[in-house]
């Protein structure tokens, strides 16, 4: 079932996630300057930090709940809050609801999960964007997260934005459901079972000759292409962002 | 592992876990076999809602079930008892294998014929009957192959599975008398057949699983493929069920929608060759059937996840296995590596509540929250959050509300509850959370080449020459003064 989508908003709140602010920011601007061309003003609040997932899936809820509680602080105002990573955007949704569960943050973490969105949800349900592709022509494989499929279930989102790209094809990976096997801190605390993934990952994404791939999730892209690096075989990896800011300008 | 030992859960996980990624046949075994069972299943629900309907409805089923099962477990006994069958009540293990014994003990029994059934693999009954001089012969071909080879099952529906015919043969050819080396499977087959077959005419007493108990009509239902579990309860003149108490359902009518989910979900058939009901013993104008029927009603743990409301979900499983077939976790280690009796998604929210978080807590790290466990779960289980939670649960040491499963907080590490505090320090305090990007945008030259486990495998991310929290300020600031500037013109 989907759900029920606004009118395209004046103002949006943006919420960066971590590994973007310090890994990938060219990422998050291209996912406001996205939503600044649509007409949509946004609101990057300079207090949030972390959505507070790694500690809540390593069983840390105590931990978790006292960083969420910060970030509920500074996305206060009843606006939609765009993020660029289904992981985090479900952390926000789906799992916040959960940690505030008989707490008096409860109402709010409700209220902020409904206005939550994942940033090519938002582009493709909300702001109805109409991409003219002027890049070169690319074969691109995406790889959709975990999150995005199950969570947010926006991975059909990713997809119909690149489809809407003239000049680019999509290519399908073997298994692409398949988890990639970062999963946050189970890449360190499982580290042969995650390698053992990210390599098979490797394998089917290597296998589909792509010259590019795309995700919308930075967790995935560190993995996949830190494992990629690693084995010194390489495919440009980009946020999905990224990739249609710099082909659709 | 020719034992289950609850004890080496926990101490021995990442060993187990290492030599199973080593073993290359094995790999291939499981991941052969897991892509061809996914692949059945989805070929047996080929449209999403229609599944997404009967998963709901198999969920509300089992919900119904659950919220009344003290009332229908009474109501269960009462009427196997008005039918003619024997009900006992096991709170633990130990006793289950006791009640058993005694009635073995009773008929001066000394051999028993098994069909599958894993809650005894949970309640170790085979070596328990070893060592008591009772010869027990697993007659579900999977299981037989298993104990042949003195292991456990690494699947809770095909117990041989991370096993290719090359082994089966060898196997074969090394264990049973006179048996030459052959890879044609229905050799094989023919040959376990041959063997068993005499033994069922030997034996004393059959002991099979449930797969469902109806309250209603005191019936047990067995669901199965090779009609050993016919034989097992019809031959020998003593049969004994071993049943879970969740596995209780409320009426015959409960039936059909679960077995129609089982069975697409476990291994993509829309029915099995056998469906057995049972109501009574033998009845005096009968030909067949058992004297004797017996039903051992095991809680071993299971009063308790029925305690927590949310723990409570666990027990909705009908054991299709679907969790482990879509796990890319167990598609690499295999069963035998969580080193519990049950494995997998599944095995790894119900072994540590069964056996307790200090000895198989360990394995729920062996996840990394995919959810494809759950989006495959016949009954809507949200397993990854049940994960989750006993991770909580391991690392939670301060006192709650409502106790937690046994072991709470016995995973507990010092050095990573401290760094978690940390973090949490950090990400509340916008201006240090700052500081440190700033510090590590500006010194990413010296960012580490090597950083734990994650650059064993990968290389290490660098840090961006600035952090996104300064570009936005950059970016708000030119806007703004860039409106401020047509205003002015
Ligand atoms: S948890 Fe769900 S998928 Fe796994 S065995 Fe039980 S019913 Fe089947």
């Amino acid at each position: 079932m989907q759900r029920a989508y606004p009118e395209k908003p004046e103002q949006v709140y943006f919420f960066g996630t971590c590994l973007i602010d310090l890994f990938y920011p060219e990422a998050g601007m291209a996912g406001i300057q996205l939503l600044e061309r649509e007409g949509v003003k946004v609101i990057y609040p300079q207090q949030q930090s972390c959505c507070g997932q790694p500690a809540y899936n390593s069983g840390y809820d105590n931990e978790a709940r006292k960083v969420a509680a910060a970030q509920i602080a500074c996305l206060n105002e009843d606006l939609p809050v765009v993020v660029p990573s289904a992981s985090c955007a479900d952390m926000l949704r789906h799992h916040y609801p959960d940690l505030f569960a008989a707490t008096p943050l409860h109402k709010q973490a409700l209220n902020l999960a409904a206005r939550t969105y994942e940033l090519t949800e938002f582009l493709v349900h909300v702001c109805k964007v109409q991409l003219v592709d002027h890049g070169p022509a690319a074969t691109v494989a995406i790889h959709n997260s975990c999150s995005a499929q199950r969570g947010m279930k926006t991975a059909q989102d990713a997809i119909s934005l690149l489809r809407q790209m003239r000049n680019v094809a999509i290519v399908q990976q073997e298994r692409a459901s398949e988890c990639c096997g970062f999963g946050g801190t189970f890449a360190v605390k499982a580290p042969d079972i995650s390698n053992a993934m990210v390599q098979d990952k490797c394998d089917n994404l290597l296998a589909t000759g792509a010259n590019d791939l795309v995700s919308g999730d930075c967790g995935c892209l560190m993995n996949i292409s830190g494992a990629l690096e690693k084995r010194k075989d390489k495919i440009p990896a980009q946020h999905i962002a990224s990739f249609i800011w710099e082909r659709t300008q | 592992m020719s034992r289950f030992e609850p004890a080496t859960v926990n101490l021995e996980f990442d060993k187990r876990v290492s030599d199973a990624l080593q073993d290359q046949e094995l790999r291939a075994n499981f991941r052969g076999a897991m892509d061809f069972l996914v692949g059945k299943r989805a070929a047996m629900f080929p449209d999403k809602e229609d599944l997404e309907a009967l998963r709901a409805q198999g969920e509300a089923i089992r919900n119904r079930c659950l919220s009344q099962l003290p009332e229908l477990l009474e109501q269960f006994e009462q009427r196997c008892t008005e039918n003619g069958i024997q009900v006992h009540w096991a709170e633990t293990a130990q006793e289950a294998n006791a009640i058993i014994l005694e009635i073995m003990h009773k008929h001066d029994a000394t051999r028993m014929v098994k069909g599958k059934s894993m809650a005894s693999e949970e309640i170790g009954l085979n070596h328990f009957l070893a060592d008591h001089g009772v010869e027990c012969l697993e007659t579900d071909m999977g299981e037989y192959i298993v104990q042949l080879a003195d292991e456990t099952p690494s699947h809770i529906i095909m117990p041989a599975i991370h096993k290719n015919k090359q082994q089966i043969a060898r196997l074969f050819n090394q264990k049973i008398e006179g048996v030459e080396y052959s890879e044609d499977v229905d050799r094989l087959i023919g040959i376990g057949r041959d063997v068993l077959r005499q033994k069922f005419f030997e034996a004393d007493v059959g002991l099979s699983g449930v797969n469902f108990a109806v309250a209603e009509t005191g019936t047990l239902c067995l669901v199965e493929n090779e009609g050993n579990g016919r034989m097992t309860t019809t031959i020998p003149p003593v049969h004994i069920a071993l049943c879970g108490i969740e596995k209780v359902v409320e009426s015959l009518q409960d039936i059909p929608p679960l077995l129609r989910l089982l069975t697409r979900s476990a291994t993509g058939q829309a029915i099995t060759t056998y469906f057995n009901m049972i109501s009574s013993p033998r009845k005096p104008d009968e030909k067949d059937g058992p004297r004797e029927v017996h039903v051992v009603l095991l809680d071993n743990g299971r009063s308790r996840i029925y305690a927590d409301k949310q723990l409570q979900e666990t027990l909705r499983c009908i054991r299709c296995g679907a969790c482990m077939n879509h796990c890319p976790v167990y598609t690499r280690i295999g069963g035998h590596a969580y080193g519990t009796t049950y494995p997998g998604p599944i095995g790894q929210v119900v072994s540590p509540q069964i056996w307790g978080l200090h000895t198989a807590g360990a394995i729920t790290k062996a996840c990394s929250l995919n959810g494809a466990c759950g989006e495959a779960c016949p009954v809507k289980i949200p397993l990854a959050d049940l994960i989750r939670r006993l991770r909580y649960e391991s690392n939670n040491s301060e006192p709650t509300p409502v106790p937690g499963p046994r072991g709470q907080g016995s995973l507990r590490k010092r050095p990573e509850a401290i760094t978690w505090k940390l973090w949490a320090l950090l990400s509340r305090k916008p201006g240090l959370y700052k500081l440190v990007l700033f510090l590590a945008t500006r010194l990413r030259a010296l960012a580490p080449k090597h950083i734990g486990p994650w650059t064993r495998y990968r290389s290490a991310p660098r840090p961006a020459a600035r952090s996104l929290h300064e570009l936005a300020a950059q970016r708000s600031q030119s806007n703004a003064s860039s409106q401020e500037h047509g205003r002015h013109e």
